[in-house]
């Protein structure tokens, strides 16, 4: 989790800094893959508070949705894949379209709604 | 019901996994820095498919084995290739990627998250699996339910997407359609 927090922060830094709309994309791409290893190590190592302790009583009852509860991070991931790989397919779509139009690939060159 | 299983390994095999674990870890590091700091766009694109996989063999470490193939036939596959194409359609390759003025506030403020981020997962008192199961506090019965989970994951998750995740699968090819149609709209020649 520590590795995807440092990965996290220089996809965040790329994304702030870079001029260049595909530079931005691909950090942003980083950063999904940062909150993806969380979920997932999230899932192997760590146990469910209701688990363990008191509560146990209650979820032992139905041990199998518990054993799936571990499963929940992964699933979780799988989503967010799904919505990156939308957002990327936009996104690049959308960095082509402004490209056409104003023949720049720079963030900060599209600035038509500032007047 | 006998004696629990346990998910962890012998000495030796910890070992290997730990040496496997940094290496895997400092080289996605060191390529996701390389895809920000790289004024070369087409190589920035390869280091992050270096990062992509890094991030895939890690998901092997994990035991989340489905999540590792598709990781490399998404990202690896799919978005790499579309970004190196949107990179060979807009012809700046040779401009490089400059970065703008806010470069230091925004490097301090990524810093100050990471230490941030770092000191949460380092400080708090996580619920540890494998400990849990080695000290007993998990019902023998279930821990050997969880460990049984981790040594075949994917009929798990076929039964959880369409069964208990069921509308955001939907939801979710709702959504892709939606990207394709979207992305054809808006690149389509005027």
């Amino acid at each position: 989790m520590v590795v995807a927090a440092i990965i996290f922060s220089i996809g965040l830094y790329g994304a702030l800094t870079k001029r260049n709309a595909i530079t931005v994309l691909m950090s942003l791409e980083l950063m999904f893959n940062a909150v993806n290893l969380t979920a997932v190590a999230m899932s192997r190592y760590i146990v469910p508070a209701s688990v363990i302790g008191e509560a146990q009583t209650a979820v032992t009852k139905d041990i199998e949705s518990a054993v799936q509860m571990v499963l929940t991070g992964q699933i979780f991931a799988i989503f967010v894949i799904t919505v990156a790989a939308a957002e990327v397919a936009l996104g690049l779509a959308i960095v082509i379209t402004v490209y056409q139009t104003r023949d720049s690939i720079f963030v900060t060159d599209a600035n038509l709604m500032r007047n | 019901m006998g004696e629990a299983m346990s998910l962890g390994h012998g000495t030796e095999a910890a070992l290997i996994t730990d040496v496997v674990f940094w290496a895997i870890a400092v080289s996605t590091i060191i390529a996701a820095i390389a895809v920000v700091q790289l004024n070369d766009l087409f190589r920035a694109a390869l280091f992050l498919i270096v990062s992509f996989l890094g991030v895939a063999a890690m998901f092997v470490l994990l035991r989340a084995e489905f999540l590792a193939a598709v990781q490399v036939l998404i990202y690896v596959g799919a978005i790499s290739v579309l970004i190196i194409f949107a990179i060979l359609m807009t012809r700046d390759v040779e401009e490089g990627s400059p970065s703008n003025r806010i470069r230091v506030p925004a490097g301090v403020a990524a810093a100050l998250f990471a230490a941030m981020a770092i000191f949460v997962a380092v400080s708090t008192e996580w619920n540890i699996l494998d400990a849990a199961i080695d000290s007993g506090a998990v019902p023998v019965a279930l821990a050997n339910g969880i460990v049984d989970v981790f040594e075949n994951t994917v009929p798990r998750i076929a039964t959880l997407l369409v069964r208990d995740f069921v509308l955001a699968f939907e939801v979710a090819s709702v959504l892709l359609l939606a990207a394709v149609i979207g992305a054809l709209a808006l690149v389509r020649g005027r």
